[in-house]
């Protein structure tokens, strides 16, 4: 922490925060708002007069409520920057009549009453999003008599009680009288792992938080004993196991399962804890001092406020945590390119995963920063103005803001930002003009795959549009790990799914493709953060038409298979296997007939488009 | 390039037992001999070690191919060994394109060898097709603002900021609270050292 303060390079923005982002790799611009301090904290020499005279007294954050401190403050004794902050939800002001007083003593003429914070506008060529997590709050749910009874406290308030820099210097007390515990439990698993309570995940830190505080405890207080109620304990990491054995070895008891109930002795406030011991199958009761929750954790919820998730427009994986580019290959990149994730921000995680992450993280950001220019593979959008008639699609369905608005009065064209496009396609795919084309991944080289495909012996194909990230890399999967499915599929790749147009599918069933897929990722896995919401709302419009001119809709299947689902790719093939025999060909006959008729995609030319529109 | 006379060569791996093992990779080297453009077919054992990169390389200058399709593994392993083999040859690296007949055939129906075969060459007949419309492509680049922007000052984001800034580059770290520290600084101990968090 102090390296940091110290380091010329590093200007450290605290009482901060990022209001908006703009830009793109290589070139963001932040609006960063430093909201007022109050006191002007390159002149504060933490001299503490100030506190000495604030006649306010609330209570201390830091030390989890266990005391109380000033109006005016330090956060803590090793707070950078080392200088006071003026907490004006509880001061009484500054009129000489109301208060005052720390603006008399203070000899440096520091605090500023009038602060207004300030904002600032950096430009950046990179992100490193560390925002964390928050400790889940066992209040919600009463857990174990949290909110009933005082002998009952979190791990994070037992923190603050062993040690020295707490409110009771390193002694450990409990609450209700002040004296030492003797007796000491503890609960694992206190809002995590359950579909009920908190959330079904492991938090990671719990299990080797808690063997560290036994080991605590018997370090000040060899004569106290300890007991653990747990579902497993998980030391999994470097060292870990020597710790627990050290927890064992020093008489903890460790005893397989959760208490079922907690009492307070209303005499001596003790707790009285019933729990079945799954190992020994018994209903123990055991009578503690003291009882610590070992409390889990949550990943940051918006309240009200535009987090910076949303401000970055970050994804989330189902438990809440930010969606990484790749969980494997790109562990710490956003799947926006130049923003990458550090700590807890992406899953629970302890100090020692935090640091070695943010390291990650930074040497991700330093190869952009170092290389002094940032190189975007050519298969990106490209924008021709002629045909364009400013719609707003384009901008609309684009995933990482890549694309400028239109602006029809102003006759302003839509523009493609390059450095900032993913390259997933779905803009190219839902211009109604065919004004986008994408490099690489053109219409006419999609189409010519298609026509290869269907050009002999049609009706024993299953013509497949797949992904890059997901589906083809499924389709990977399934052939790395052997899985065996009949030799009917053939798979065209293009990067998102978002990319495959519907003129694609309908040239398919044209040509006569008995069978169509349109495979993508999993919602919540998509590379383009939201671009396969596009995929799916594009077949539905086209099972919507089949079914008007009268084609089956079951003929154009749409799946998402991960990257890691092999066994479902190779399960899908041999479904769609089994429904491809289902087609017959007079029922393909009839479909190209029908689209003979009557093209279901009207022309994509300027002028088609403002007559199907007119 | 719309003009230009197309010159297609097509690049058949045996991946040692992998593919040929399935696959008969001599039919399906027969068989892209004749589809269109196709002036150019060498067979490998493995196309991907320095050998069969160097038989890209002749043939691209000896039958002066302006397009090459190997027909080998996932193009997620080796399209960048690939791009960078024909850009080697003076060609442009978009103008190659990858058949996966491994991952996605001679692995997955070993049961079947005939099938596969056939799937085999349809995929080729579909890469070629591909790479007969594929047009060069000139990756850009752009130049990048010399800071990093680190928002959150916990243990990971002082982490980070010290590693760039160490780095030689201005950090702007953000934190919504009045001290950096995070959660971290709320610990005693931490483990598995068991030292002070601060």
């Amino acid at each position: 922490m102090m390296d940091v303060g110290r380091h010329p390079k590093i200007k450290t923005l605290v009482n901060s925060e990022v209001e908006e982002v703009s830009g793109f790799v290589g070139n963001f611009r932040a609006r960063i708002r430093r909201n007022p301090r109050y006191v002007v904290a390159e002149d504060c020499t933490a001299c503490d007069e100030c506190a000495r005279v604030c006649p306010v007294a609330v209570p201390d954050e830091y030390q989890q409520g266990f005391s109380s401190r000033k109006a005016i403050y330090l956060p803590f004794p090793q707070a950078v920057p080392s200088a006071y902050i003026l907490d004006m939800e509880n001061c009484l002001g500054s009129e000489p009549i109301a208060c005052g007083r720390c603006a008399e003593v203070c000899e440096k003429k520091c605090i500023d009453f009038d602060d207004q914070g300030e904002v600032l506008e950096v430009p950046v060529g990179s992100i490193v999003v560390a925002t964390g997590m928050k400790v889940y709050d066992p209040r919600m749910n009463d857990e174990y008599g949290y909110t009933r009874f005082d002998n009952v406290i979190t791990s994070m308030e037992f923190e603050r009680l062993i040690c020295a820099g707490g409110p009771s210097a390193g002694h450990l007390v409990r609450p209700t009288d002040r004296r030492t515990p003797k007796r000491i439990g503890f609960v694992q698993c206190v809002g995590s792992r359950s579909a009920t309570r908190g959330v079904p995940y492991c938090s990671n830190i719990c299990c080797m938080n808690t063997v560290k505080q036994t080991l605590q405890i018997h370090e000040h207080y060899q004569d106290a004993s300890t007991t653990v109620f747990y579902m497993d304990i998980r030391a999994f990491g470097k060292g870990f196991e020597d710790l627990y054995r050290r927890s064992r070895d020093n008489g903890t008891r460790y005893v397989r399962g959760l208490p079922g109930n907690v009492e307070e002795d209303p005499e001596t406030r003790d707790l009285v804890v019933t729990v079945e011991n799954t190992t020994t199958g018994k209903l123990e009761q055991h009578r503690l001092d003291m009882l610590v929750l070992a409390v889990g954790l949550e990943p940051h919820k918006g309240n009200g406020k535009k987090t910076v998730d949303e401000i970055l427009n970050l994804s989330h994986t189902s438990d809440g945590f930010v969606l990484e580019a790749h969980p494997k290959l790109k562990p710490v990149d956003a799947p926006t390119r130049g923003i990458f994730f550090a700590g807890c921000v992406e899953a629970p995680k302890d100090v020692k995963d935090s640091v070695t992450q943010a390291s990650a993280a930074a040497a991700r950001a330093l190869n952009l920063l170092g290389a002094g220019k940032v190189q975007v593979e050519a298969i990106t959008a490209m924008l021709d103005t002629e045909q364009c008639i400013m719609c707003g699609v384009c901008t609309r369905v684009c995933p990482v803001n890549a694309i400028t608005a239109s602006n029809k009065k102003q006759k302003q064209f839509p523009s493609i930002i390059e450095a900032a496009c993913a390259g997933c396609g779905t803009c190219a795919a839902e211009c109604p003009t065919d004004t986008i084309a994408m490099r690489h991944f053109s219409d006419a080289q999609i189409l010519a795959q298609v026509e290869a495909i269907l050009a002999e012996d049609r009706m024993s194909k299953i013509l497949t549009f797949a992904c890059n990230w997901c589906s083809y890399a499924g389709g990977d999967m399934a052939g790395t790990s052997r899985l065996q499915y009949p030799p009917s599929v053939r798979l065209i790749r293009t990067m998102c799914s978002g990319r495959v147009d519907e003129k694609f599918i309908w040239h398919a069933f044209r040509l006569g493709a008995p069978l169509v897929l349109v495979s993508g990722c999993h919602f919540s896995d998509c590379h383009y953060i939201d671009a396969v919401t596009w995929t799916q709302k594009r077949v539905e419009k086209v099972w919507s038409r089949m079914e008007k001119l009268g084609i089956r809709p079951g003929r154009l299947q749409l799946e998402w298979i991960s990257a890691a689902e092999g066994q479902k790719f190779a399960r899908v093939m041999r479904e769609l296997h089994e429904h491809l025999h289902r087609v017959t060909p007079a029922e393909v006959e009839e479909t190209i007939r029908i689209l003979e008729k009557q093209p279901p995609v009207p022309g994509r030319s300027k002028t088609a488009v403002a007559a199907a529109t007119a | 390039m719309n003009n230009e006379e197309l010159r297609v060569g097509v690049f058949v791996c045996d991946c040692g037992h992998n593919i040929a093992g399935t696959i008969d990779t001599a039919d399906v080297a027969a068989f892209s001999e004749g589809l269109p453009d196709v002036v150019a077919v060498v067979r490998n054992r493995y196309t991907c070690a320095d050998p069969g990169q160097n038989e890209i390389k002749k043939a691209i200058a000896e039958h002066q191919l302006n397009r090459v399709v190997v027909v080998a593994c996932t193009p997620k392993i080796h399209e960048p060994t690939f791009r960078n083999c024909v850009a080697e040859a003076g060609l442009n690296p978009y103008l190659m394109e990858m058949a996966n007949v491994r991952e996605h055939c001679s692995w997955v129906h070993f049961q079947d060898k005939e099938a596969a075969t056939a799937k085999a060459k349809d995929l080729v007949r579909s890469a070629v097709e591909r790479a007969r419309k594929l047009e060069a492509q000139e990756e850009k680049s752009f130049p990048v603002t010399d800071a990093a922007l680190v928002i959150g000052g916990g243990v990971a984001g002082i982490q980070a900021a010290l590693e760039l800034a160490d780095g030689g580059h201005q950090v702007y770290l953000v934190e919504k609270q009045p001290t950096i520290g995070g959660n971290m600084a709320a610990l005693d101990k931490t483990y598995p050292t068991m030292d002070c968090s601060i």
